[in-house]
């Protein structure tokens, strides 16, 4: 049981980095005039041309096989490009979803047609993502899904709402994960399937805004009506969707992005400190700076896992759960160091950047799985229920 | 099976044999448990941090240290890790291996000075671990390491709230030889090797924690039935997840090059004690009443943990440090730092 929990030792890559160094050079030359405020959306920042660069760097679908865009580097690599990038605040939104999660998805369980139609346009960062999960009353509960997809002559036709779904409004697909098949009273999770759903040529398809806390619109409602897609839409297998969703997760919830939300108040942070620290202020960034170094490694003994083939949802999960409990309580404690009042249109970038972050703190244990759910999943791994 | 897992197997079987329960209360009432202690030494486990050729048996670093974690488990009271430790620093600087228990503690806050031609230290250690019962004490001051077999007294005794012995030292010794002092200083390398002990105490934790809550039947279903109990367990499962990553760095970092080892164990040494907080917290809690006894075996864990979270330099002192060394990097150098210090 208690080698269920042990992260082994993450491997040192070379080529990952001196990869590290070209990456750093990039983003200096490539962002340097992007403002803190801006930096501080972390992967909320949008900008096509951005992950055009990235994808000519040759710098997305990095572990995906060449013949579909990819550049078969090993997992170490892609994580290094992605801290780098999450790091320095860049605006990756726009392909951020498909390179760490749809394409694989794709790659895994989608046909060739599906595959070579898709894959190279993520790759080159031409395309962008969403995921069509959550429901109005279908949360954390995902296998209370009640939209619908029902064979046709002409291929499927697909009506319900999809919730929160982030960035609904500028992506060119969506992975929905509907109802295809009825659930039975043991297995509440049967009869669902994944879809590809060409955001911008699916007629009964209508996206609509949600302002989210922050004022900022990255959430959406998408409403399908009676909406048709071709036979060719579904991914992998009719009624395996609860299983497909559940295998790329683990790629899912444990990344650098589960705990470097809030880097950019750490940097400001230390910033303001400069030349007026104090016995606290070290103490509470020596504090700090301990937790974000052990959780970086959780997170690279992850990709060394995934990496080797392995699923490993539990510890995934625990580096969600920890991630968030730390870029959560970076907030707290920038407040007792440095007293500030939080306003976004400030010309301190501190009290922007605190404001920013104070303002989209709440969704960090939210998405990709509550903490609920996490710790469910943390508490099964141990042998509870 | 590797030589390395066979070591940790034997010794697993070892400390499972002999520090069961009632070894565990004489050694909480003050008793050297001599005979514990015996079948360690027989076992070749004082000599793990030793090179083949200094006298050791060639045991890899890191296997070594699994076996402080091993010992962590155990609550082991018993002074293993810091044998291990002298014995390494002896071996290292070529001088005669212990032949008893032994502790190895820096020089700093003594007087080292030349005396005829050997060196004469004198002045007073603070709680050494296991002082009254130590053969050998060996100083190291960051250029020179010294074997004192002869002249120390227990000035004051103490013990940790583990009633480990803490004992301050006297010291008024002549060496007649010393050796290059190599490695991390005794401080950072105490400091590792309480991250391991922590991190095994915590795996024992969680497991009576996971025992407890599964038998205990409260309103009509096992404790581990609740979903308040399975979310705290969760919290303290990842704890535990935490503090083994920090000490497998502490680790790594100490068998590594010593210049590059500060930052990674401070670092790992400030994780894992404050996972080791707030585990402790939770199991108590979990425990109920049962915990708050000395009836249970969760209290040796409890008091060691608190009592190894705080020495080995306080955690004030290496958040100081660490929190200097990324203050200093600044603002924009601050994930570079990051990504170099461990």
């Amino acid at each position: 049981m208690m080698d269920a929990i042990r992260f082994s030792s993450p491997p040192r890559h070379e080529a990952a980095e001196a990869l590290r160094h070209e990456v750093r050079a990039f983003l200096a030359e490539t962002i340097p005039a992007r403002t803190p405020l801006a930096r501080s959306d972390s992967w909320n920042g949008y900008d096509r041309d951005f992950s055009r660069k990235m994808g000519a760097r040759g710098w997305l679908g990095m572990t995906w096989p060449k013949q579909y865009g990819g550049h078969e580097r090993s997992a170490f690599e892609r994580y290094v490009v992605v801290e780098e990038t999450l790091a320095a605040g860049a605006p990756v939104l726009s392909h951020w979803i498909a390179d760490r999660q749809s394409g694989p998805t794709l790659l895994r369980f989608g046909t060739e047609e599906q595959k070579g139609r898709v894959l190279p346009g993520i790759a080159a960062g031409e395309t962008c993502f969403c995921i069509g999960m959550s429901e109005p009353d279908s949360g954390s509960d995902l296998a209370a899904t009640r939209t619908r997809a029902v064979r046709s002559a002409d291929g499927w036709r697909i009506t319900g709402t999809k919730i929160w779904t982030s960035n609904a409004h500028n992506a060119d697909y969506m992975i929905l994960f509907c109802r295809s098949g009825d659930s039975t009273p043991a297995d509440r999770q049967a009869g669902t399937s994944q879809f590809l759903i060409d955001m911008k040529n699916t007629p009964g398809l209508t996206v609509r805004p949600i302002i989210d806390l922050a004022g900022q619109h990255h959430f959406n409602e998408c409403h399908f009506e009676d909406a048709l897609v071709p036979a060719g839409a579904l991914i992998g297998t009719e009624g395996q969707g609860w299983q497909q969703v559940m295998s790329e997760l683990a790629f899912e919830r444990s990344g650098p992005e589960r705990f470097l939300s809030s880097i950019q108040l750490i940097v400001e942070l230390i910033a303001a400190l400069q030349g007026s620290d104090s016995d606290l202020a070290r103490a509470a960034i020596g504090r700090l700076t301990a937790h974000l170094i052990v959780l970086r490694r959780l997170s690279r003994s992850v990709a060394a896992m995934l990496e080797a083939g392995e699923n490993p949802a539990l510890h995934a999960a625990i580096v969600k759960d920890q991630g968030a409990l730390f870029e959560q309580a970076i907030p707290d404690i920038a407040r007792s160091l440095i007293d500030a009042e939080p306003d976004r249109a400030a010309t301190s970038n501190y009290n922007a950047v605190l404001a920013n972050i104070v303002l989209n703190a709440p969704s960090w244990s939210l998405r990709g799985g509550t903490r609920e759910i996490l710790r469910g999943i943390i508490a099964r791994g141990l042998g509870l229920r | 099976m590797s030589d390395g897992a066979m070591l940790i197997e034997a010794a697993q079987r070892l400390f499972a044999d002999r520090i069961d329960d009632a070894a565990m209360r004489r050694a909480r009432g003050g008793e050297w448990i001599g005979e514990a202690w015996d079948a360690i030494a027989e076992m070749g486990l004082p000599l793990a941090l030793v090179s083949e050729e200094a006298g050791g048996f060639g045991v890899e670093t890191v296997d070594a240290l699994a076996l402080v974690r091993l010992a962590g488990a155990h609550a082991l009271p018993l002074p293993l890790a810091e044998t291990m430790l002298a014995n390494g620093a002896l071996g290292a600087a070529g001088l005669p291996l212990a032949e008893g228990p032994a502790a190895l503690i820096d020089g700093a806050g003594l007087t080292i000075a030349g005396e005829g031609a050997g060196w004469r230290i004198t002045g007073t250690a603070a709680r050494v671990p296991w002082a009254r019962d130590l053969s050998t004490l060996v100083v190291a001051d960051g250029a020179h390491t010294f074997r004192i077999g002869a002249g120390c007294t227990v000035a004051e005794r103490s013990t940790n709230l583990a009633a480990m012995p803490r004992d301050d030292l006297a010291i008024d010794a002549y060496c007649e030889a010393s050796g290059p002092a190599t490695g991390v200083s005794p401080l950072l390398a105490g400091a590792a090797l309480r991250s391991l002990q922590i991190a095994g105490a915590l795996e024992t934790v969680l497991a009576l924690t996971i025992e407890h809550v599964s038998d205990r039947v409260q309103f009509g279903r096992s404790l581990s039935k609740f979903q308040a109990v399975q979310h705290e367990l969760a919290k303290l499962g990842g704890d535990v997840a935490v503090a083994g990553a920090a000490a497998d760095m502490a680790a790594e970092a100490l068998a590594g090059d010593p210049a590059e080892a500060t930052l990674a164990i401070a670092a790992a040494t400030i994780r894992a004690r404050e996972a080791a907080g707030s585990a402790v917290a939770i199991a108590q809690q979990l425990h109920g009443a049962i915990g708050f006894t000395v009836e249970h075996r969760l209290h040796w864990y409890t008091t060691a943990l608190w009592s190894w979270r705080d020495e080995e330099g306080g955690t004030r002192y290496w958040s100081d440090l660490l929190g200097r060394a990324a203050l200093a990097a600044g603002g924009a150098g601050f994930w570079q730092f990051v990504t170099e210090a461990a």
